[in-house]
């Protein structure tokens, strides 16, 4: 089986220095693109794998290139790589930044080329310290050797490459409010159209992409994307880095196929539950997508598979809910993050999700009433796509919603005997 | 016009807009908080929540943000859809879970946009259970109260502080529900449009400090349509009265002039009218002892008037018909301007240009619209501050032009913001020293106001040949003077500002040179000036003879007695000058609202009405003809209008029948009769006779409380509300109750729209002109022009004169203005005294900053504290301009500095 991503990922040794990742054939698609393909011609390559953003929206990567406009001699775009990983549960893009920054690196030059960005930045989170660390010397190494600054590889082509470290706001992850906090200004998201293509850092054409998503780019340049399409036997393209928290046996990250069912992950891969635990739940792409029970086990991890189960893949890292810990508590949780993160933009993300946290938190605490789920569904409606400025608090609802529908009797047993039963 | 279906009704609107303003225009009752007219949509609040449907056959819809969708032919869209209404309920109980609900002791109550949004939505019970967030307030100054715990987070207050007026000192701090819209840390609101946080804030977060002191709610205030004293450019005014105090002042719309904003000054600057200064009686200062009785005056003055030869001194600040009056009483031969020489003289010239035709005299608005800016030694920020702040707007929307072709409209502040980041429009200005707008400029040059003027002349030559040159300007000059001339020549919309603020005639003359240089046939180029009062335009457009000339007239004996009018003569022109034209008077009629040197010298001083207590007409800097209106009927009979005095004394006079006068649209159609050029003035707005259905226009709303009981421990009987003779507004609740015309609206009000966003209702289309036009009547008539004139006086380059320095008078929004000073808050905001020297000075004259310098100037000596300027050219001395602790000084003029021992 391959695992283009994650094969020269050792837990055994630290990241591979340049001299090492380039005799292990890395930068090829660097050299491969610049000196033989045109930025269109990668694009297109791109678009063909059908390489879906591994970031959570699931849209087709080159098809997010091709509305850069082009053509635009000495006009300023930029690249960002979006490496702000906070959604809890997700860890997956941590392993890529610390196990192998060049291929980050890599990815990043050859999706510059494409879209003929000349200013790259690495949005990174502020606690992936050890990240920040390797990926500061893989940047320096990447200019000594030729592959950043000008006329890259005699190609004529020039790009600059920045690190950025947030200061640690989930909403810096949503790449309109990421580019805000780019510029200096509140990390408050922005609205869309325009699309960051036309008007995105500093008004200009930007593309914006999850570390993982341009991870996959330079083994697509390097293999086509027939090779890539036929890494997973289903409807999605490629490799997924799928991960699992939990009460399981072997929590942990791996690179598979992408289509792999929850159950495989789960009983396979991380060797199951943990003795005297029983799986009652997952979110199957971090904090933000509905809960899957357990008649959907056998559910693909795709995009499309786990979309018409109800949730969504979002990042492919799954959080399980066992059945000796209290879906109230969990989800109030996840409210209090989300209420926590919001960034204070829109009226029903700033107002609504204190209220459902607190909501939550008092039927936890054995103060709910039978109305209050009357309530916490009034929440779920009305911060639905569309009513709210960008995507936190309808992500913030999907696992209120599902929790509601498949914990009710919990809620209610929370309410009618005013107490957690799990306390 | 393209069609769209509204709850599946037609309607013909315009393309383009978005659907908020879209369905306000056409009258729907859609709530909104973040959205403003003039700041454009960022789809912050959520409230504007409408349905839009793909199609005739979608039953579904999805619902969006109305200020965020443009408007396309054959949209579909519901208002009315229950999942729509149901969604702006929810948006408005959520806005509701942390609001203090204190309407009762919130001074917005009543005219709040909160309370107004959630009785529309039909939000009433409460489902939120815990306990609120609350916030500490903060000391924002004298003029702002802040009480945070109201606030909603509708994002305005920081849009408009920031981004629309370029504010540095207010931000939103914090996130998630404890966003927080307040400064760095307590302290005094620096920004000159501070006030119109109290308007723009949707509730009660930032009201207006001077009204809290004496509080009042809108709907017990009576108000009238009224024009800001305080600067040339005639900003309009609601202005509100209880009791028989001015409580407020907002702003009220004009589309041509101020929009939706006035400044600080304007806003905050009406106590003087409650000033405990205010002259309450008539004075006879020849009777031992003084006698105020009005039988007294009334003999006296028939004496007097009837054998003494009687001049009068008009006044820049009094109304066309307080002027017009004096002229009709003293004869056209012995009416003078009562202006300083110089000042005289500056506006003869700017007359001159404006009335020649060679240019047009934008409006705010225009200057607004304008693509290139070029400022010739004006300071806008404290000269004219709303032409500061259109300035910005000019320079803030010029890329603009650019986002629309990659499909942003104008409207969409959110997606403008993101685009244009730091691109600006192009904006040079010349001024001695910094300015506020310089952070905008594409050059700022700090020099002295001959440099300034020959750079100009320099910019009018490489425009047009015909333009004399100024001889051997310096490289650079000539540099800069190329690009300025390249530049705004290039632009579509080009503007010259210039005034009379340094007071320096050659600037004038520049700035009119470009702008002739700039103007072709089919289109003239703007040229803005800056004038020093509210009135100046309309007196000089009287073309009275000087103080001079009536000093000499009075000197031959030609005439023995003055009358002053509304101007203290010793705040314009050099103290031994007016002693000496009082030396030549046997009597000295005063009539002002307030005490000044002048009232001191009178022999006979006579209270008059402030704008607040009575009618006028004034011209402001572009020409343009408005009228205010008597907010109330003094309780004191004294504060009579200078017209309706002066009127009165003909009788004493010509024995004419004062009955046949004393009205104000009489005085103006008389003036108009008799000086063509004001023709035009008397239409700017509806005459006395005016009805509507038989009725008058009241100044109290509808609500109006405690007419029966507010005066019932003087007398239990109610009186008699006053009549109003000279207006078609009424003084009471009474009269109609529908639209009146714009220049006689007293205060914006709608069914279920209590606060001032009611003005929507009120204008033709939302953000547009009021209907049936904007208020006020341009003067200046559209010549047709055959060649260009240019004027060639070209001052030599500057050079300072061994041992003295050009002293440049420095204006000062807080403090250069004479009425204003009198708000506590405006006193406590204003200069003190200073000496702004550059660096290469202060090392000469071995001073630092605020140690003492010694200056003679004009028979005057002063200590000053030491203002070191760096950008200020050696050889150039500022003073703040008007302040109280100065006294006048005759401009231009040398002073000598020297340490004091």
């Amino acid at each position: 089986m391959e695992m283009p991503l994650t094969q020269h990922i050792s837990s055994n040794r630290p990241a591979l220095h340049l001299k090492d990742y380039t005799s292990v054939g890395g930068y090829q698609s660097v050299h491969k693109a610049l000196q033989s393909l045109t930025p269109q011609e990668v694009t297109k390559m791109v678009q063909d794998s059908d390489l879906k953003g591994r970031g959570g929206a699931g849209f087709n990567t080159g098809m997010k290139w091709s509305f850069v406009p082009m053509n635009t001699t000495g006009q300023t775009k930029y690249l960002i790589a979006n490496a702000d990983e906070m959604e809890p549960g997700t860890f997956k893009d941590r392993l890529l930044l610390e196990g192998n920054p060049h291929q980050l690196i890599e990815g990043m030059i050859v999706s510059a080329y494409a879209i003929q960005a000349n200013i790259s930045y690495i949005f990174l989170r502020w606690a992936y310290k050890k990240a920040a660390r390797l990926i500061q010397t893989a940047i320096h190494e990447a200019y000594a050797a030729g592959y950043l600054g000008k006329n890259i590889l005699g190609s004529g082509f020039n790009l600059e490459m920045h690190l950025h470290t947030g200061v640690g706001r989930y909403i810096c992850g949503e790449e309109t409010a990421l580019l805000n906090a780019l510029e200096g200004k509140r990390a408050t998201p922005r609205t869309k159209p325009p699309f960051p293509q036309v008007s995105g850092l500093f008004g200009k054409p930007t593309i914006v992409n999850n570390v993982e998503t341009l991870c996959n780019i330079p083994h697509i340049v390097n293999n086509g994307p027939d090779w890539f399409r036929g890494l997973s036997p289903g409807s999605d393209a490629g490799t997924k880095l799928y991960g699992i928290s939990g009460r399981v046996n072997r929590p942990g990250l791996w690179e598979l196929p992408m289509g792999t069912t929850m159950r495989e992950l789960i009983e396979t891969h991380a060797g199951g539950m943990k003795k005297d635990f029983r799986f009652r739940a997952a979110l199957p792409g971090g904090a933000s997508t509905d809960f899957l029970v357990e008649e959907h086990l056998d559910v693909k991890m795709d995009y499309q598979s786990v979309s018409a189960a109800g949730s969504r893949l979002g990042t492919g890292t799954m959080i399980i809910l066992d059945d000796q810990t209290c879906p109230v508590g969990f989800i109030h949780n996840l409210e209090h993050f989300f209420a926590q993160e919001s960034c204070g933009w829109c009226t029903p993300c700033r107002e609504g999700l204190p209220w459902t946290e607190k909501i939550l938190l008092s039927i936890e605490n054995g103060e709910g009433r039978q109305e209050d789920l009357d309530l916490l569904a009034m929440h779920t409606r009305y911060m639905g796509p569309g009513n709210t400025f960008c995507a936190l608090a309808p992500g913030a609802m999907e696992p209120l919603q599902s929790g509601l529908k498949y914990f009710r009797a919990d809620f209610e047993r929370h309410i009618n005997e005013k107490n957690c039963p799990w306390r | 016009m393209a069609i769209i279906y509204i709850d599946h009704k037609a309607y013909e609107v315009t393309p383009g807009k978005n659907v908020l303003e879209t369905c306000l225009t056409l009258g729907f009752n859609l709530p909104y908080f973040c959205w403003h007219p003039a700041m454009g949509s960022v789809g912050a609040c959520r409230q504007c929540a409408v349905k839009l449907f793909k199609d005739e056959e979608d039953t579904k819809g999805r619902i969006v943000m109305s200020c965020m969708e443009m408007v396309k032919e054959g949209m579909f869209l519901s208002v009315e859809d229950p999942a729509a209404k149901a969604f702006r309920a929810q948006v408005i109980e959520w806005l509701m879970t942390n609001h203090p609900h204190d309407c009762a002791v919130c001074d917005e109550g009543g005219a709040c946009h909160l309370q107004d949004m959630t009785v529309m939505t039909g939000h009433t019970y409460r489902r939120f259970q815990y306990q609120k967030r609350s916030y500490k307030n903060q000391y924002l100054g004298p003029f702002i109260h802040h009480e945070m715990n109201r606030c909603i987070q509708c994002y305005r207050c920081v849009r408009f502080y920031k981004d629309y007026a370029g504010g540095k000192d207010l931000d939103v701090f914090a996130a998630h529900n404890h966003v927080y819209f307040g400064r760095a840390e307590d302290g005094i609101l620096e920004n000159e449009f501070s006030g119109n946080l109290a308007e723009v804030c949707p509730t009660g977060v930032f009201t207006d400090k001077t009204l809290k002191a004496h509080y009042t709610r809108k709907w017990d205030m009576t108000m009238a349509p009224s024009i800001c004293q305080h600067c040339s450019l005639g900003c309009n005014i609601i202005a509100g009265e209880r009791y028989g105090e001015l409580r407020q002042i907002t702003s009220r719309f004009n589309a041509e002039v101020n929009g939706y904003f006035i400044c600080d000054r304007g806003r905050f600057g009406y106590e003087f009218v409650n000033s405990k200064n205010r002259i309450q009686q008539p004075l006879i200062r020849t009777k031992v002892p003084d006698t105020n009785d009005k039988q007294n005056l009334y003999q006296h003055l028939k004496k007097i008037l009837s054998t003494h030869k009687v001049m009068g001194i008009a006044s820049p600040r009094a109304s066309l018909e307080a002027n017009f009056a004096l002229r009709q009483l003293v004869g056209s031969t012995n009416f003078y301007h009562g202006i300083s020489e110089t000042e005289a003289r500056l506006m003869r010239s700017i007359l001159q240009t404006l009335g020649s035709g060679q240019v047009q005299s934008p409006s705010l608005k225009e200057i607004e619209a304008a693509d290139a800016i070029l400022i010739l030694g004006e300071d806008l920020h404290n000269s004219a501050p709303m032409m500061a702040l259109a300035v910005r707007q000019a320079i803030r929307k010029a890329p603009f032009e650019a986002a629309q072709q990659i499909g942003i409209p104008s409207w969409h502040d959110a997606a403008l913001l993101g685009f244009t980041q730091d691109k600006k429009g192009t904006l040079f200005i010349a001024y001695p020293t910094k300015t506020k707008l310089d952070e905008l400029a594409a050059n700022t040059m700090h020099r002295a106001p001959d440099d300034i003027a020959r750079i100009g002349y320099a910019i009018a030559n490489m425009l047009n040949p015909l333009s004399p040159s100024p001889e051997d300007i310096g490289q650079d000059d000539l540099k800069l003077a190329k690009r300025i001339a390249g530049i705004i020549k290039q632009a579509e919309r080009p503007l010259i500002i210039c005034g009379t603020s340094l007071c320096h005639e050659a600037l004038i003359k520049a700035a009119t040179n470009i702008a002739v240089a700039l103007g072709t046939k089919e289109k003239k180029a703007g040229l803005s000036f800056v004038v020093p009062e509210c009135n100046s335009m309309g007196l000089a457009m009287m073309e009275a003879p000087s103080l001079m000339q009536a000093a000499e007239a009075l000197k031959k004996g030609e005439a023995d007695t003055l009358i002053v009018l509304e101007n203290d003569l010793y705040r314009g022109t050099q103290k031994k000058d007016i002693d000496d034209l009082f030396s030549y008077c046997k009597e000295l009629i005063v009539l002002d609202h307030l005490h000044n040197e002048t009232t001191g010298k009178a022999s006979v001083l006579i209270p008059v009405a402030t704008f607040a207590e009575a009618e006028g007409t004034m011209v402001n800097n572009e020409g343009r003809a408005q009228r205010f209106f008597q907010v109330f009927d003094p309780k004191n009979e004294n504060f009579r209008e200078s017209w309706r005095w002066l009127d009165e004394f003909k009788q004493f006079k010509n024995g004419v029948n004062p009955e046949d006068l004393a009205a104000p649209g009489n005085l103006i159609t008389t003036l108009v009769a008799l000086m063509p050029q004001f023709k035009g003035a008397e239409t700017a707005a509806p005459d006395a006779g005016f009805r509507i259905n038989g009725q008058k226009i009241p100044r109290e709303p509808h609500r109006y409380s405690g007419r029966t009981a507010m005066l019932a421990n003087i007398n239990v009987s109610e009186p008699k509300p006053s009549e109003d003779q000279n207006s078609a507004l009424s003084f009471t609740m009474e009269g109609y109750r529908g639209m009146p015309p714009a220049p006689l609206t007293p205060f914006f009000w709608a069914p279920g729209w209590n606060s001032g966003q009611s003005v929507n209702k009120y204008q033709e289309e939302v953000g547009g002109a009021l209907q049936g036009g904007n208020p006020g009547k341009k003067l200046f008539p559209e010549i047709p022009v055959a060649g260009k004139t240019f004027l060639n006086d070209i001052p030599p380059a500057f050079t300072p004169l061994p041992g003295e320095w050009l002293m440049l008078p420095l204006s000062h929004i807080f403090g250069s203005e004479e009425l204003s000073i009198y708000t506590p808050g405006i006193a406590e905001r204003a200069p003190r005294p200073y000496l702004a020297i550059s660096k290469n000075d202060a090392k000469r004259l071995k001073v630092l900053d605020e140690e003492i310098l010694q200056l003679q100037l004009q028979d005057q000596i002063y200590q000053l504290p030491v203002l070191i300027k760096e950008e200020l050219p050696d050889g150039l001395a500022g003073i703040p301009h008007h302040i109280p602790e100065l006294t006048a000084i005759a401009w231009p003029a040398n002073g000598i500095l020297t340490k004091p021992k």
